[in-house]
């Protein structure tokens, strides 16, 4: 079997030991309550494969998804942008109220929402990203306390700003609604369940991200500086730059992931608009081992579980036993991901001088 | 130091004074603050033990969260006590899933930290809903802690009551007369005297603690050694990996400690995102006290003044911008001094704003008050990075038998 | 006197690495109370042979014998045990701490784990006054000289109760009063019957200082020598295993234009000026060799001018223009070229592909990108150029740059910054790790490259590199050049002495 065979096979340990893993933990767990995982996992299959739960675990996996690519590119380059969360709340807020606050035709409204969310997001990461080069603050402890701050400013801002006027007995607090031109239509109706059109554009950011990061000089540069920050240095890499920059495009990317909800459900920002995206992309981010690959199967997989997991209810069984799964596969990811990687270098130096002696030998058999 | 604490205090009186915001340094304030700071300190002692061993420890939020939890069900079902040694096992046992992955499986500590955060969030959650829902609490909070903790209260000079005796109050009467200055000395006395629960008192204690065990102990000397150079340690016989897993999982458990006392003093109840960052917030008080247990307790103290402010009055949060905006143009004078110009003209710049904002405003937004300690962080943060000294090896993964050169 | 057996007796020690076998039957005889210094070149063998004997390595074969008993070491506790205490080349010091929590550390005296710092300052200041090593226990080993910090590390040995010490090129860090002090604490120990083995490449040092001289080569032992009876040259010989090269007389290639023009630069680190006043001009066709020990400005010198450290005085002007306030990149695209003295740290994207490997300095540029974009295909092709061209040892132009020798990674990096055709290429140990035959082909292309028109700095500890290749050759200490030399007309040991300020102070 040559190198890169084994090499491919080692790395799909990575994954199928998290979910093997995940499984007997979450069986364990399963039975200590006195349920049978067997039944469990069985009801959770047939539910979740029905139509709709496909169409529900795909519009779940979307926001995930532009989460866990905003956090991947901070990632590849030893830059964690934990921010991720509020970035993305502050930019639903004030994308919603500029949305609401103009009229344009269609694909502009629509564009012009999606830029601002954009801006916002690559704004309240780039203060982050500011602290860092100029004060030296690292980024994991500044964007937290950035998240918090996004939460009071936010709420602020909503209350007294950017507020639609409330009718007498109305209690919500939002913002205005979006006219009809900034609202995205459903791409499908499956099974009953509406399949949003934004996934089209998720999926255009992925290869976005994956043709910046792997094919552009701009991520040859980035990935350079996570793998060695000296040899990226030396090699011309200004790392201040690439620090500002970067934590700029993750924010902006940030700033999307509310709005497959915003533009083709909610079409405005209230109280109740979604929360914790930020946290759950991070998640992704690791189990898709920050490639947009990856990262689209760790979103599909934790939508899906997310849904299956409905029906447990209906059984009596806590479906919160599933964010026990969850937390069991990324640490086991992230953990195998390091041995598997270890191995794999082992593979790969072997392999390389055991090639070389043979190229030295025939080069000796040659000259004599 | 002193001298600057000196200052700070005359300037808040001043500031009382002029304003009548007497919350400013009022004892009740004061006591809020010390047990507001508890926790924040806990975990900065806890960041602390960690980066001392070389670990960088952003998992503290998550170990202070399964601290909150299992302290929660300990005291419901056993008693407070119980709530306590239940939380600090909690998260100790945290500690020891992030000192694993990082230590010997060498995952990369950050990512491993934001694994425990995500891993306790679920896990809490899960347990919350099997342990709480259908007696009395739910998914998202437990059942009240009816056991508590014993208070102290230090007589003749606060107002304890030894035996029953209602002694005198002297520091309070002081206090209720509003003198310029020793009022406030006063309460400050005062405020660390007042209904001190013995989990405060032990706090205390665990900050001049840590300074002799690390620094006064065979023990303390080999997990500093391993967090300034691992290499060197190693040659001379020094068990690295165990330093660091002993460095980490006391970290976890005083993160468990600091969540216990969230539960069974501040609040008797758990609560789903009790724990407001003060993980996130006591790594901040770590770097700002220089990686030192008594600058990490100014700077846990200065947080919790903060917080305690945060709660107590709108008018209070009102008056610290006039504080705020007195001591940015102090700054920015000593910086000119100085001859640094541009810190100077910056300093200046912010506190012309800070006054012109306490002058135009009557109070301050609700929302904001909620932000104060975020802002607080991220402020001390930016000016304190420069001159610090983290040890060595701080943050550096390690791997048996590696060589230096 | 009678038949004393030896301190140390190694036999036939063998140990191979994967591709490299490092010590091949080696064999070392060290009588009690002598300094015994173990001389060779880089990558002979004696940094492993010690490792072993200090109990860090494993042999594959052979014996290791203390004072006459046969032993079997599982790690340096075990050495230690037997009195054998090493003083690294590179300090093994946390400089956060103390001496004394330096000195102590793993062997603390304690009353019930809590440490008896009067008991340990007394045994420090006894040892201290014994040995002749001053020191003050209770400074921050971060506030310490070089010189100084060396004795910490001695103290440490002689505080374990080491009577045997392995000192691994002990001056190479070292300004020559330093030397002097040390070579004074060597004797007063050996007058203390403490057995001294010395690893070192300075051979003027070496026949200074030590009673007896084994010399390694290739992993093997070539003789045992005593100093009288051997001259440096004789030595030299013995090490390298042929006649010295001497510069061949060649055509002089060095042109008239100016290059790079390097003046006044002064770099300042905290209060220190690290590097200060150096002037000096790179011509076409010309190698200009800056020899120093290390340490003493070089890296300063090659940060300032790569464009990594901004310097506080001077200039740099590449070909008349000023480039003093140009970023990296710019000058990277201007045509300089760099490798750098630290592979790993600096050269290398180690769990990256060959061809990814291959464009780092010069991403910016054709062959490899266009626009924005990367070029794949012409990042690839020019990786198998350099392969091909500079023998580079591997699979494939695919394979990660971890997976190759240590010698088929520099060679990779000399062959992607002069296939460039670079201006300017500031080379700073460019042979370090290579195998002799490959760093003579590397040699034939620098010559080569010259003759086209290259200017090369070259900065360099391998002297017969220096000497063999430069034009004009400058020495280094403290900060600046303290001569210019004829390399044509000056010998290693000339060399060597102004490198170290004695021949500086001699003829003052």
């Amino acid at each position: 079997m040559n190198t890169r065979m084994k090499v491919a096979i080692l790395w799909l340990l990575v994954p199928v030991s998290a979910i093997v893993l995940a499984l007997g933990v979450s069986s364990l767990v399963l039975i200590i309550i006195g349920e049978n995982p067997l039944s469990a996992f069985r009801s959770m299959a047939s539910y979740g494969t029905q139509p709709n739960s496909l169409a529900s675990m795909v519009n779940r996996a979307v926001p995930l998804y532009v989460a866990g690519l905003a956090v991947a590119i901070g990632f590849k380059m030893n830059l964690f942008n934990i921010g991720v969360e509020g970035q993305y709340r502050l930019a639903a807020l004030l994308s919603a109220a500029a949305g609401a606050a103009v009229t344009l035709p269609a694909p502009l409204h629509i564009a012009f929402i999606m830029l601002v969310a954009m801006a916002v997001g690559a704004f309240w990461a780039g203060v982050a990203g500011v602290l860092r080069v100029k004060r030296g603050v690292h980024e994991v402890v500044s964007t937290i306390m950035l998240n918090f701050i996004a939460t009071g400013l936010g709420a602020y801002l909503l209350a007294n700003y950017l507020r639609k006027p409330r009718l007498p007995n109305e209690l919500i607090i939002q913002t205005r609604q979006i006219p009809q031109s900034g609202a995205l239509p459903n791409l499908a109706v499956v099974g009953g369940e509406d399949l949003r059109s934004f996934l089209v554009i998720a999926i255009a950011v992925g290869i976005a991200v994956y043709v910046l990061i792997w094919r552009a000089r701009f991520g040859y540069d980035l990935r350079a500086t996570g793998i060695n920050p000296e040899a990226a240095r030396a090699s011309g890499v200004d790392p201040n730059r690439m620090i500002v920059r970067t934590m700029l495009i993750s924010g902006a990317i940030a700033g999307l992931i509310g709005m497959s909800d915003l533009l083709g459900f909610f079409h405005a920002y209230t109280l109740d608009f979604p929360t914790g995206l930020g946290f759950d992309g991070i998640a992704v981010a690791l189990v898709g081992l920050n490639h947009p690959a990856g990262i689209a199967v760790a979103a599909l997989l934790f939508g899906w579980v997310d849904r299956a997991a409905q029906i447990l209810d209906l059984e009596g069984i806590p479906k919160e036993v599933i964010i026990i799964t969850k937390g069991v596969i990324i640490l086991s990811v992230v953990v195998a991901y390091e041995v598997v990687r270890r191995i794999v270098q082992a593979q790969q130096i072997k392999a390389a001088a055991e090639a070389t002696r043979r190229l030295e030998a025939k080069k000796e058999a040659v000259a004599a | 130091m002193l001298f600057l604490l000196g200052l700070v205090i005359l300037l808040l009186s001043a500031v009382r004074s002029f304003t009548g915001a007497s919350d400013l340094t009022s004892s009740n304030t004061y006591g809020a603050a010390l047990r507001l700071g508890v926790p924040i300190l806990l975990a900065g002692l806890g960041g602390l033990y960690a980066e001392r061993t070389g670990v960088v420890n952003i998992g503290l939020e998550g170990m202070m969260i399964l601290g909150t939890w299992f302290g929660a069900w300990g005291g419901v079902e056993f008693g407070a006590w119980w709530g306590v040694v239940l939380g600090i096992l909690g998260g100790a046992m945290g500690g020891l899933v992030h000192a694993v992955a990082t230590v010997s499986f060498g995952v990369n500590q950050i990512v491993s930290g934001v694994a425990v955060n995500i891993l306790a969030a679920g896990v809490t959650r899960f347990l919350s809903v099997i342990a709480f829902t259908g007696h009395g609490g739910g998914a998202t909070q437990s059942p009240q802690v009816t056991s508590n903790l014993p208070n102290l209260t230090v007589p003749v000079l606060a107002g304890g009551k030894p035996f029953g005796w209602q002694s005198p109050d002297l520091l309070g009467w002081f206090e209720r007369q509003h003198w310029f200055l020793v009022s406030d000395v006063a309460a400050l006395f005062r405020g660390f005297m007042a209904e001190l629960s013995i989990l405060t008192v032990i706090t205390l204690l665990l900050v001049p603690a840590t300074y002799f065990f690390l620094w006064r102990t065979r023990l303390g000397l080999r997990m500093r050694s391993v967090g300034e150079n691992p290499v060197a340690a190693e040659s001379l016989g020094v068990p690295v990996y165990t330093m660091k897993y002993l460095g980490v999982i006391i970290s976890g458990a005083l993160a468990g400690l600091a969540g216990a006392f969230l539960v069974l003093e501040a609040a008797g109840i758990y609560r789903e995102g009790q724990t407001g960052g003060r993980g996130f917030i006591g790594l901040a008080a770590m770097i700002f006290g220089n990686w030192r247990p008594s600058g990490v307790a100014a700077a846990a103290g200065l947080f919790g003044y903060a917080d305690a402010l945060n709660l107590r009055s709108a008018q209070a949060v009102h008056a610290l911008l006039l504080f705020v905006a007195i001591a940015l143009l102090g700054l920015a004078i000593w910086y000119l001094i100085r001859g640094r110009i541009s810190a100077g003209l910056l300093s200046a710049a912010f506190g012309v704003l800070v006054f012109v904002w306490y002058a135009v405003t009557e109070d301050v937004p609700r929302q904001f008050i909620f932000i104060t300690p975020y802002v607080a962080t991220l402020l001390v943060l930016a000016v304190a990075s420069q001159r610090l000294r983290p040890p060595a090896a701080d943050g550096l993964p390690y791997r048996r038998g590696q060589q230096t050169s | 006197m009678d038949e004393q057996a030896p301190a140390v007796e190694l036999k036939a020690i063998t140990k191979t690495f994967p591709g490299v076998v490092a010590n091949d039957d080696v064999n070392l005889t060290v009588m009690p109370a002598e300094i015994h210094a173990v001389v060779g070149e880089n990558g002979a063998g004696k940094s492993t042979l010690m490792k072993i004997l200090y109990g860090m390595i494993r042999p594959d074969g052979g014996t290791t014998s203390v004072n006459g008993r046969e032993v079997h070491f599982r790690s340096p506790k075990d050495a230690i045990a037997s009195g054998i205490g090493m003083v690294h080349q590179h300090f093994m010091l946390a400089t956060n701490l103390t001496v004394l929590e330096n000195v102590v550390l793993g062997s603390e005296p304690t009353h019930g784990g809590v440490l008896d710092f009067d008991a340990a300052r007394e045994r420090i200041r006894d040892l201290s006054k014994t040995y002749g090593v001053p020191l003050d226990p209770d400074r921050l080993v971060e506030d310490l000289a070089v010189g100084e910090r060396q004795r910490v590390e001695i103290l440490k040995v002689l505080y374990r109760g080491a009577r045997i010490l392995i000192l691994d090129e002990p001056t190479a860090v070292l300004v020559p009063q330093e030397v002097e002090e040390l070579f004074r604490n060597l004797k007063d120990l050996k007058d203390r019957g403490v057995t001294i083995i010395f690893i070192s490449h300075k051979l003027d040092e070496v026949l200074e200082i030590a009673d007896s001289i084994t010399v390694i080569r290739a992993g093997h032992t070539v003789a045992t020598v005593k100093p009288q009876s051997v001259t440096a040259r004789q030595l030299a010989e013995l090490m390298v295993g042929s006649e010295l090269p001497t510069p061949e007389t060649r055509e002089s290639t060095v042109t008239d234009e100016v290059m790079l023009s390097v003046r006044q630069m002064g770099v300042r680190v905290g209060e220190r000026w690290t590097l200060q006043d150096v002037t000096f001009d790179i011509r076409r066709g010309e190698i200009v060799g800056i020899a120093g020990v290390e340490g003493n400005g070089q890296r300063e010198l090659v940060d300032a001018i790569m464009g990594m450290r901004p310097p506080q005085q001077g200039s740099i002007h590449l070909g008349g223009e000023d480039i003093t306030l140009w970023s990296s990149r710019r000058r990277r695209e201007a045509g300089i070229g760099y490798v750098p003295e630290d592979r790993h740290l600096r050269g290398l994207l180690l769990p990256s592909p060959l061809w990814e490997n291959t464009m780092l300095g010069k991403q910016t540029m054709p062959p490899f990108s266009s626009g924005p974009w990367i070029d794949r295909r012409g990042a690839h092709q020019r990786t198998v150029e350099v392969i091909r061209e500079y023998h580079v040892a591997t699979p494939g132009a695919d394979t990660p740059a971890l997976a190759l020798s240590g010698g088929n990674q520099q060679k990779l990096i000399v062959g992607r910054e002069m296939i460039a055709e670079p201006k300017v290429l500031i080379a700073a140990q460019p042979t370090r790790g290579i195998d002799v035959g490959a760093q003579a082909a590397v040699w034939e292309q620098i010559r080569g490259a010259r003759a086209a028109g290259l200017a090369l700095l070259l900065i360099s500890a391998d002297l017969e590199e220096l000497i063999g290749l430069s034009d004009t050759l400058y020495v280094i200490l403290r900060g600046t050049l303290v001569a210019k030399l004829d390399p044509a007309t000056v010998t290693p040991e000339e060399l060597g002495s102004y490198m170290t300020g004695a021949r500086e102070a001699a003829s003052a």
